[in-house]
């Protein structure tokens, strides 16, 4: 789970890590009002779950309070489109104002979790800002890497080596070893995939800053967390995707017009490049969850009928244990409540497959039985091919 | 012979009293697996299905000698679920819990180095060995007994897998989902490894998907190692590019994760790689009939 810049310096400041005054706008009259605050000079940061703001217009230095509202203005009525975004952009509903400050130096920080070493991993450079990604691939031994035992958790004998390595020496060093320290301490105690601090800087007044945060949660830890649910700004998040967050679905919705029911994420991605093998555009990726209930599917069928860009449906379910004509049931229920007349694919496999099939045939909804994978794929492609 | 599981392996399901706990015991032992004990800690004493119940994994091994642990404990306890499988002895913890916390995880798979117990998952499908054992939830009757070995990051496209090798009457020796978590027990290397020693597997199909590089990791071990065929598919092709925050993603894994690299990293190690997922089963065989590998 993502969350926005301010609240990401929220969390750290409340670990002791500095972060600028600021104050978050929901209008632009309230941006003016912050940057009257900050003193008229200050940056406006529009706040999106994305990053690559910069390049995109939507983080500036603004001079005047009026300059402030007017740049609020323009950013609250369109969305950034960021090399992070994917092309269709995201909405700004928050603005967060923030008091400009003198930077000397500029670092990237951060600590995420590596699969290969199965650890965290705290990963920082001295070249910080916007081509991070850059650095990495052409020079990597700019960027200093460091796994963390979960055993001995972060030394501090570790953290003042990173530090060292970013050329801070004297007081600013031991700031930013406390710093490191305390970062790891948040990703911890906040159960977050990513903790990223880009840039952390040196104040032309020799303090240490974070002038830009990242945080993901770890989904999975949410019960121990009751605060996660209300720091989501659904403005951030389709529809679509919301509703089924709902009831435990993964959906992500696509450009095509094949809406695309499966369960389990591997057999989701796989049926979306069969589709496309055989000339079909899927319209979402969605997966029920490797054991799908009646429910589920129902409720799947629905949010996918939803988009209107679907003109029919192919269903992949790969049971196994679970009773095909339940899953018939559930698809049939959810069809005739909201009256559906596309074309439908569904391949199926499990336990009663017969009664599965027999079910669908019966149930006057336009439906047809693919025997296989690749079977059912070339059906709806079809199917959608002769109605258009 | 097999790797992992046989017909004497002796299995313990902790969390047996939940519902899909005893579900899939009930589905276990009706494909044939012995299980010989249950835990659920306050509920030891009682017989669920005639198996019978412990307070802890330690009694259950001291009672039942049970060698195997099939977890399906919710995701707050699962670590600690696996942690102490390790502790009471057991050979092959299978863990299917899905959605544990990777903080928790982190901390269990530091304590099982060094360790002999193998962690299976979390977030897997299992293992089943056709004809003799099943310690899991996917589906008994597609498999069939042989020679390949399977192992898969995939839940339900190991079956669609799994299917089609059956279908082209190419049995498994065992098949091992290592789940698609990103903090997991065995990789894709460590269940190479005992393919490769196995003698009854005499080629091995892997799946694979987008993300993480542990495909690549696996290619090369193949290219250096493995005496046997491998064929191989990866999902997610077409998938687009996903909206992201940060850079440290990408930082850890210099552009690795995407399936077109991993399909050509596989092919430059010697694997043959499905280019479509109906084609898996057909990719298996040509890699059992060209590949130099082929054993003679």
């Amino acid at each position: 789970m993502n969350i926005h810049e301010y609240q990401a310096k929220e969390i750290l400041n409340s670990f002791g890590i500095p972060v600028p005054r600021g104050r978050v706008a929901l209008t632009s009259d309230q941006v003016e009002r912050a940057a009257k605050e900050m003193g008229g000079r200050c940056v406006v940061k529009a706040q999106i779950y994305a990053g690559g703001r910069g390049k995109a217009g939507g983080v500036k230095l603004v001079h005047h309070p009026e300059q402030a509202q007017e740049l609020g203005k323009d950013l609250f009525t369109r969305k950034l489109v960021t090399p992070q975004t994917g092309p269709e952009g995201l909405r700004v509903r928050r603005i967060l104002v923030e008091e400009a400050v003198e930077i000397a130096r500029e670092f990237y920080l951060s600590i995420t979790l590596d699969r290969e070493s199965s650890r965290y991993c705290l990963i920082a450079s001295a070249e910080g800002g916007v081509e991070i990604e850059e650095v990495a691939a052409k020079t990597p031994e700019k960027i200093h890497m460091l796994t963390i035992d979960p055993f001995t958790g972060l030394r501090p004998y570790q953290a003042r080596k990173i530090a060292l390595a970013l050329g801070l020496q004297g007081s600013v060093c031991e700031d930013c070893v406390e710093l490191i320290l305390n970062l790891y301490r948040c990703c911890l105690e906040k159960d977050c995939f990513l903790v990223e601090i880009n840039p952390l800087v040196v104040t032309k007044t020799g303090w240490l800053m974070a002038m830009d945060a990242k945080i993901n949660f770890d989904d999975n830890a949410m019960f121990r967390h009751r605060e996660y649910p209300d720091m989501l700004d659904y403005s951030q998040l389709d529809t679509l995707e919301i509703n089924a967050g709902k009831y435990d679905l993964s959906y992500i919705k696509l450009q095509g017009n094949i809406g695309c029911m499966v369960n389990g994420a591997g057999l989701a991605m796989a049926t979306l490049d069969v589709l496309k093998e055989f000339g079909g555009e899927p319209a979402n990726f969605l997966d029920v969850g490797g054991g799908a209930t009646r429910e589920k599917v129902a409720e799947a069928f629905k949010i996918i009928l939803q988009d209107s860009d679907v003109k029919g449906v192919f269903v992949n379910i790969f049971g196994g244990i679970m009773r095909c004509d339940v899953i018939a049931q559930g698809i049939i229920e959810a069809a005739s409540e909201v009256h559906c007349a596309l074309p439908i694919v569904v391949r199926m496999d499990g336990s009663k497959v017969e009664e599965g099939k027999k079910l669908l045939l019966e149930s006057g909804l336009n439906v047809q039985i693919g025997d296989n994978l690749g079977d059912g794929a070339a059906r709806i492609v079809q199917m959608l091919g002769a109605g258009a | 012979m097999s790797i992992l599981l046989n017909k004497d392996s002796k299995i313990v399901v902790q969390g047996i009293t939940g519902r899909s706990g005893l579900f899939h015991t009930q589905q276990c032992r009706d494909y044939g697996s012995k299980v010989v004990a249950g835990v659920t800690p306050g509920k030891g004493g009682i017989h669920i299905e005639g198996i019978p119940v412990f307070n802890s994994v330690e009694e259950a091994v001291h009672y039942t000698k049970a060698n195997v642990s099939m977890i399906f404990v919710p995701p707050p306890a699962a670590a600690d679920a696996i942690l102490e499988a390790a502790d009471a002895g057991i050979a092959l913890a299978v863990c299917i819990t899905e959605g544990i916390p990777v903080r928790d995880m982190v901390l269990a798979r530091r304590v099982l180095e060094g360790k002999k117990m193998r962690l299976v998952g979390p977030n897997c499908p299992g293992v089943i060995t056709p004809d003799e054992c099943k310690v899991g939830i996917m589906p008994g009757h597609i498999h069939r007994k042989g020679k390949i070995g399977v192992v898969s990051r995939s839940g339900t496209l190991t079956y669609e897998a799994v299917k089609q090798l059956t279908d082209m009457e190419l049995g498994q020796s065992t098949c091992v989902g290592i789940g698609g978590d990103p903090i997991i027990g065995m990789k894709f290397i460590d269940v190479l490894k005992l393919f490769n020693e196995d003698p009854e597997t005499e080629g091995v199909f892997m799946i694979g998907e987008i993300g993480g590089g542990a495909e690549e990791e696996a290619a090369f071990w193949i290219r250096d190692n493995m005496k046997k065929p491998v064929g191989a598919f990866i999902a997610g092709v077409t998938a687009p590019p996903g909206k992201r925050m940060g850079h440290a993603g990408a930082i850890i894994t210099g552009g690795k994760g995407k399936a077109e690299d991993k399909i050509r990293t596989l092919q430059e190690c010697g694997v043959t790689v499905a280019m479509s997922p109906t084609k898996m089963g057909d990719a298996m065989v040509e890699a059992m009939n060209h590949s130099p590998k082929k054993k003679k």
